[in-house]
């Protein structure tokens, strides 16, 4: 087998399509500059969005009401419930409503900052442009955000920051602004601009002479898989948090739509970023099929604290206020309990390494509220946070109003993905990759309550302006023929791999596999990573893989609702993608926002970033499974962000 | 705890079902619901059986996928979704009944797994505000009293499980439908559809062979969400005044 590991570096991605120019003025030059199709035109056009989250839902309403036909998928029974529904939080966006000195340019520069300087200058200021009318946006869709008693908008701030720019509804924003979406797909759903497609899931991209031409995809409940025709592909299928097994991600999220496509030859940027959210649950034993996060909201008045002594196995109400380490505060105490998420969440694996964390197995700290219950009342702490202290509640039988909660670290969302253009469109001309699909804004680490704010400004406004471009370069031609080889090919190449899903009959479930490897990328591709770790995962991983395909055992037809055929066909792309995921954390041997090198880091142990070696997005191009893929750098430039060592002291 | 599971299983929409007997061990209080399901198919699969299809995604009582009657009761016998019930609700030793949503709206697909694409062509009806993208003005531009505020988000919470149909007596659809409809028809941006929402989301559910409402209030106390029941009668409210609005 060759060594996987020795890739090769071809030629670096040069052309970004970012105009030049001041950084404020790009978004409008590129949109004027973007060749427009003429309304009577773009019916003549289909539009295939992967994915009905608040990228593909917000998308999918806009191409619809531009003209365009869209046809549009989803795994789940309702475009309703993609995971966008799950965000608590809030969305951030630069209104400045607080007055508090708040300003694009400054939700630019935290969004770079909190980035640890891997994301592009260009598309990060456009994200804090778009930002406000987001909001504009979705309160003319009815969602109900937080108001003040004068009717105004309520904000709040969030992990990061030190301003209120964070817009939110109760702890259900994502639910809100999802709802929103898929309101505004209905809408266009009944007017019979969309086609929509539910219980469909996407199996493997089309292309032909070099385009995005159309999606292999498997009705859920029939079995049928069938392929589609379209003139430009949306991929807005989410992350790939659940490689980890255990994530905050939904059960059924998965990398299938993205993989497929980088196989396909859409390059992937940066797999190794990865986000740990400070504040899950902790697991309560080896049954657990999935983390829940609480809103990291809650660090803006819960106090995060251990015991100052080992072992100290005492419950929290019997330990002294001065036996009480509140190590955020003590470590950084301009930021205090509101560092970025991979700070906290580093932090928190620090202490508990150190013995002091508190639970089951020490695998735990605690967020306490007793001060802001005093400071607020129990009221008023009930009308932020009530939600979810029910349902810390209800998943752990504790009352978090009487005791501390517990929380630990957890997979929570992944900033690489299919690398994009300034346009958003991936490696293969009319593949375009929005929302946590795609690497673009939040470089090796997302602020909080910035994930909702990229995916609505990707669906909403940047795609719909940019595809217009691809659109009318690439004028509707005839219609594609479905004995062409290349649809062949990946209809058979599809078939073809679930019926040897169901054919192996070995002796291991799928879930038993997705667990293995989960494991092994906690153990060495989580928190904290090693050259050491890594290799030693990276030489796991093709064993498991070739286990998982003499021992899979899969029940039941093809031609029917499987959803163990449905899991096992994911668990092979993720075989593939944590390979990847690997690599690129081995390569990348500096410390950097998600990314933390064990062999990287200053003297206080925070991530040391090696700016004149690694100041690149790490993108890479498919070679064959198991094959070393080779490397492309995209060098980030920057001329109004400065790169410095990130303090949040 | 060891626990003895009854549980519909029907192969698809076609073939009649029935209900059959698992029992199973080693389970733990700390376990969803949906986790001690979990459990029993992986042993399922292991035993060459095909394992017990059911709907679910976030788990974390959000998506509103996971649908299950258990021992009789929507979502089981907590307020709550499925995914959110713990076995620390039940007893070691104890039968359960699992079953999927039952009403003629929500056809069975397979085993626990029920179509409930009815809720998406309510919604298609009206449930939304014309807002093309682009067209916004700045957010503060109306200012929404906060009483109006907290009632819309008190609707909107709905989660679209289908919990209110499974619970009704007659498999009505009142509940999902006036929340959505209390939601929009308060706040100014939805004022300018407030008639023509709820007249065409009313028809819509009827054509899709949910039954009426006799106000029983089993839908409110299987709501997971706590929809209030009294947002029926403010969506009758809104459907009469629409229908003398519009007949003028």
């Amino acid at each position: 087998m060759a060594d996987y590991t020795t890739y090769t570096t071809g030629e670096p991605v040069t052309d970004t399509k970012a105009p030049s120019g001041p950084v404020a003025e790009r978004w409008n030059t590129r949109r004027f500059e973007a060749k427009l199709v003429n309304p009577a035109n773009r019916r003549k056009h289909t539009v295939i969005v992967v994915g009905t989250g608040l990228a593909g839902g917000s998308a999918g309403a806009t191409l619809a009401e531009q003209g365009y036909h869209v046809v549009q998928f989803c795994f789940q029974d309702s475009p309703r419930r993609a995971h966008s529904v799950a965000a608590q939080g809030g969305i951030n966006a630069a209104k400045n409503y607080r007055n508090d000195g708040d300003s694009v340019h400054r939700l630019f520069y935290d969004t770079v900052k909190g980035g640890d300087f891997r994301a592009r200058e260009s598309n990060v200021h456009r994200l804090a442009e778009i930002s406000v009318e987001i909001i504009d946006q979705c309160v003319a869709q009815g969602v109900p955000f937080a108001r003040e008693y004068g009717g105004l908008l309520d904000n709040r701030s969030f992990g990061g920051v030190q301003v209120s720019r964070t817009f939110y509804a109760r702890g259900q924003t994502g639910q809100q602004l999802l709802l929103g979406a898929y309101q505004a797909l209905s809408r266009q759903i009944a007017a019979g601009n969309v086609e929509m497609h539910a219980r469909t899931e996407m199996l493997d991209l089309i292309v032909v002479d070099g385009k995005a031409r159309g999606i292999v995809a498997r009705d859920l409940i029939t079995g049928r898989i069938d392929t589609y025709f379209a003139d430009a592909v949306v991929l807005a299928s989410g992350g790939y948090g659940n490689v980890f097994y255990l994530s905050t991600n939904a059960m059924n999220s998965n990398a299938t739509a993205i993989w497929r496509a980088h196989r396909r030859g859409a390059w992937f940027a940066n797999p190794c970023f990865t986000q740990i959210h400070p504040t899950c649950i902790p697991r309560t034993g080896d049954h657990q099929s999935k983390l829940t996060l609480m809103s990291e909201s809650l660090r803006n008045d819960g106090r995060i604290w251990v015991p100052k002594a080992k072992g100290d196995d005492r419950p929290a109400g019997e330990i002294p206020e001065d036996e009480r380490d509140y190590y955020l505060e003590r470590i950084y105490p301009a930021f205090g309990n509101l560092v970025p998420r991979d700070i906290a969440s580093r932090a928190a694996k620090n202490v508990c390494d150190e013995g002091r964390g508190v639970g089951p197995g020490g695998q735990g700290v605690y967020l306490d509220f007793a001060e802001a219950i005093e400071r607020m009342g129990r009221a008023e702490v009930e009308e932020k946070y009530g939600n979810l202290f029910d349902m810390y509640a209800r998943i752990t039988a504790e009352d978090p109003y009487e005791t501390p909660m517990r929380i630990y670290p957890a997979v929570h969302y992944t900033m690489g993905g299919l690398w994009v253009d300034y346009d958003l469109q991936t490696t293969i001309p009319g593949l375009f990759a929005i929302g946590e699909a795609n690497f673009s804004d939040h470089g090796a680490n997302r602020l909080g309550a910035s994930a909702l704010m990229q995916g609505l400004a990707d669906g909403y406004f940047v795609l719909p302006s940019t595809i217009n471009d691809y659109l009318a370069r690439n004028p509707h031609t005839d219609d594609l023929d479905a004995d062409h080889p290349a649809v062949a090919e990946a209809l058979a190449e599809t078939e073809d791999r679930l019926s040897l899903l169901l054919a192996v009959d070995g002796d291991r479930t799928p879930d038993s596999f997705h667990r293995e490897l989960g494991e092994l990328m906690w153990e060495y591709c989580g928190m904290a990573r090693t050259e050491q770790g890594l290799r030693k995962a990276l030489e796991r991983i093709p064993v498991i893989r070739e286990e998982f395909w003499r021992r899979i055992k899969v029940p039941g037809t093809g031609e029917q609702l499987n959803q163990s055929l449905e899991k096992a066909n994911r668990i092979v792309d993720y075989l593939e993608l944590a390979e990847l995921m690997c690599l690129d954390a081995l390569h990348r041997a500096e410390s950097c926002g998600g990314h933390f090198r064990e062999e990287s880091q200053t003297p206080e142990g925070e991530a040391a970033r090696r700016d004149e070696e690694f100041s690149y997005a790490a993108t890479w191009e498919f070679s064959a499974t198991g094959e070393a893929p080779v490397l492309h750098k995209e060098d980030l430039v920057f001329e109004y962000v400065h790169p410095t060592q990130r303090s949040y002291a | 705890m060891k626990l003895t599971l009854r549980v519909w299983r029907q192969q698809n929409a076609e073939t009649p079902g029935a209900m059959a007997t698992y029992e199973v061990d080693r389970i733990s209080q700390d376990m969803s619901f949906l986790e001690m399901l979990d459990t029993l198919n992986e042993e399922l699969i292991l035993a060459g059986d095909e394992p017990v299809a059911f709907d679910h995604d976030c788990r974390e009582g959000i998506c509103g996928a996971c649908s299950l009657v258990i021992n009789g009761d929507a979502h089981g016998p907590e307020r709550t979704t499925t995914c959110q019930l713990h076995m620390r609700s039940f007893q070691d030793g104890d039968t359960i009944d699992i079953e999927p949503w039952r009403a003629s709206a929500f056809p069975v697909v397979k085993d626990l797994v029920v179509d409930r694409s009815a809720f998406d062509r309510i919604i298609q009806a009206g449930g939304y505000v014309s807002a093309p993208t682009g067209t916004a003005p700045d957010a503060h531009a109306t200012p929404v009293p906060k009483p109006d505020a907290d009632f819309a988000f008190e609707h909107a919470e709905c989660i679209g499980c289908g919990a209110c149909v499974a619970a009704c007596p007659n498999g009505s659809a009142m509940l999902f439908t006036s929340a959505k409809v209390n939601h929009l028809n308060v706040l100014p941006q939805g004022a300018p559809e407030r008639e023509t929402r709820v007249l065409d989301m009313v028809a819509t559910m009827d054509d899709e062979g949910f039954g009426g409402c006799t106000l029983t209030g089993e839908c409110a106390t299987a709501c997971p969400k706590g929809i209030p029941l009294p947002s029926i009668a403010a969506m009758n409210k809104e459907w009469l005044r629409a229908t003398r609005k519009v007949r003028r």
